[in-house]
């Protein structure tokens, strides 16, 4: 009675448990086993374990400007959600209920379309002959297009796109809890509508907004379909190069070394982020 | 012309009018409650002094100063709001020091107010906390020190008491009147408690259905209610219907229930009113000195008094008796009971008929 007792908790999650395992972690520590194999174009993946591939990553200029890339790419996004998800998060607090579930709606719209539909949509208006340019053109506003397909910014702007609702819910959830009379308060002080969103409002949005950014910035640095639709052959990231260590130069080992790589950096910073938040914010909000 | 003066204030939202032609006149250093149940208009009224909602017509003049056109930001008065509406990510301090920071006042001059503030309601030993840390009690403080610090010239109290317990409540009232004061500003404070508005203001002003009622002291308003609503919601009081004989300079003569009574003498035309006495009127005594015979359907005890229920032939009573540790009279018992015909009110039928 007793050890069943004790057992019933191992027993309920038992399932979710197996799921983690089948599809999380071995998956992940194969990966990991993976990245220390080393690889021969004759001979393909050898048995045998060494620090070869990391080695090779750290010491090729290549492989640290797709980092740098991916990184810059994922914290523009972040900071381009930031500074449009805030305010629209407040503005969408702040609307009548019905007008405010309709452009919920809006918001989240990005998320229930597929990303491939939705990032040839983003082609199709960000190319040489696409509308932007096409319309820019009629305008007489620019002789030649703009190069926006292909390009770091052309990427950012489609993942600001779809990271922004994150952002928004995130934001949403922390400034839900606040007592909206402190914001009459505020004014009643003396506070111009300016000061009271940057005084009362943005502090009391902070936790979402650095909750927000950590999403935003983890699934921006590991996208795979905006960037390798956009980015094209030229303009590579880590997830679209491990993709192409795969399976065009069938390197697994190489590419299981860029995955854990990614894995590891965006661990550190996500914990790292983590602490600072919980630092700054703790015993300040209920 | 008075400091605070309300003038013809309407607010209608759409087809319905939750403010209605309400004119109101306050002295400096008055502390006056807005008193009514919920959905009264008093919340409404206060959010239009406070500017953060605009009359559909009226004027609002304070100190010789039409706030009509001004926002709130520049209206420089202090609100308590019923949440308190701390800054939640600011300690004490600097919750209280927002108001003087927005005014532009800084250094020595900020903190001396800053402490003079603290100081007026006891939470100077506090200052470095942030609200989460505080009881209710104490954030109820912290508000009214941000509110006062910036020297309004009318504090507005938004049922600033109605979130803590009831032994807090009565110390917390005894406290907001002495900081009312020691300050001596100008106060107007909303409240559906009428104990609340009873022990704190200098004039009680009660409000039914978006209009002002009856306006007087507690004691005038408690003594002299103008219709049978303001009776029952300021205390409790044993309305009955009747039926007004006559009434001349020896008072009043009245059927209630075809039992004689008489009351003081009235303004009214003979017929149907309403009778209001109030419970602790009423006294339970000998046989020989009674009016009326009664039984006791219940009574509570309410440790410093009893509150009977009586059945007598002119209707159901309430009757309350201050505990005198003596045995009182048990439910099935019959009784005699008493009052002084000067007790009575006698109230028009309907309230639409007050003047």
């Amino acid at each position: 009675m007793n050890r069943l007792a004790s057992a019933k908790p191992w027993l309920l999650s038992g399932p979710a448990l197996l799921l983690f395992l089948v599809f999380l972690l071995i998956p992940l520590v194969m990966t990991f086993l993976l990245s220390f194999n080393s690889f021969s174009f004759y001979g393909g993946i050898e048995e045998s374990y060494g620090l070869g591939n990391y080695i090779e990553i750290l010491s090729d200029s290549y492989f640290y400007e797709i980092f740098l890339r991916t990184f810059l790419i994922a914290l523009g996004t972040t900071i381009l959600c930031v500074l449009l998800g805030v305010p629209e998060a407040y503005i969408l607090l702040r609307m009548r209920p019905f007008a405010r579930s309709l452009m919920l709606l809006v918001v989240l719209g990005p998320l229930l379309i597929s990303v491939v539909v939705r990032t040839l949509g983003w082609s199709i208006l960000l190319g040489n002959k696409g509308v932007i340019n096409e319309f820019l053109i009629r305008l007489d506003l620019i002789s030649s297009p703009v190069k926006m397909l292909y390009t770091s910014g052309g990427i950012v702007v489609a993942l600001v796109h779809v990271m922004i609702p994150f952002m928004i819910i995130a934001v949403w959830a922390a400034l839900q809890r606040r007592d909206a009379s402190a914001e009459q308060a505020a004014e009643s002080l003396g506070a111009s509508p300016v000061k009271v969103f940057t005084r009362i409002v943005l502090p009391q949005a902070m936790p979402g907004i650095l909750s927000g950014s950590l999403i935003v910035f983890s699934l921006s640095a590991s996208a795979f379909a905006t960037p390798a639709i956009l980015g094209g052959r030229r303009i590579k990231v880590i997830s679209t190069t491990v993709y192409d260590e795969f399976l065009n130069t069938l390197n697994w080992p190489l590419g299981a070394a860029i995955a854990v790589l990614l894995l590891v950096s965006v661990l550190v910073i996500m914990l790292s982020w983590n602490r600072l938040v919980e630092k700054r914010y703790s015993g300040v909000f209920e | 012309m008075s400091f605070l003066e309300i003038k013809a204030l309407t607010k209608r939202f759409f087809d319905m009018t939750a403010v209605d032609d309400f004119s109101l006149s306050v002295e400096r250093g008055e502390f006056v409650s807005l008193l009514g149940p919920s959905g009264c208009g008093k919340t409404t009224t206060l959010q239009m002094i406070a500017g953060f909602e605009d009359p559909s017509s009226g004027s609002i003049i304070l100190n010789g100063r039409n706030l009509s056109k001004v926002p709130a930001r520049k209206r420089g008065l202090g609100i308590v709001f019923q949440t308190y509406a701390l800054f939640p990510h600011m300690t004490v301090e600097q919750n209280v020091a927002f108001g003087l920071e927005m005014r532009g006042i800084s250094g020595d001059d900020r903190r001396q107010k800053i402490a003079n503030a603290l100081d007026l309601v006891k939470l100077s030993h506090l200052a470095k906390r942030f609200p989460k840390a505080m009881s209710g009690g104490q954030r109820q403080r912290v508000a009214l020190a941000r509110a006062l610090v910036i020297e309004p010239e009318l504090l507005l109290l938004d049922e600033p008491l109605s979130n803590l317990d009831a032994k807090l409540r009565e110390e917390m009232q005894l406290e907001l009147r002495r900081i009312q004061q020691d300050a001596g500003v100008t106060t107007l404070l909303v409240t559906h408690d009428q104990s609340e508005a009873m022990a704190l203001s200098d004039r009680i002003a009660v409000m039914q259905n978006g209009r002002l009622m009856q306006i007087g002291t507690p004691f005038d308003t408690y003594e002299s209610p103008k219709s049978s609503f303001i009776s029952n919601f300021l205390g409790k009081s044993n309305c009955l219907d009747a039926r007004l004989i006559s009434t001349g300079d020896d008072g009043a003569k009245l059927d209630v229930n075809g039992i004689q009574i008489t009351g003081p003498a009235v303004n009214l035309l003979p017929g149907k009113v309403l009778i209001s006495l109030r419970p602790e009127r009423i006294d339970i005594v000998d046989s020989a000195e009674g009016v009326l015979p009664a039984r006791v359907l219940e009574r509570i005890f309410l440790g410093d008094q009893w509150l009977f229920r009586l059945e007598t032939t002119i209707g159901n009573l309430l009757v309350v008796r201050r505990n005198r540790g003596r045995r009182e009279a048990e439910p099935g018992e019959t009784v005699h009971i008493a009052w002084l015909p000067e007790h009575l009110r006698i109230l028009p039928q309907s309230q639409e008929n007050v003047a």
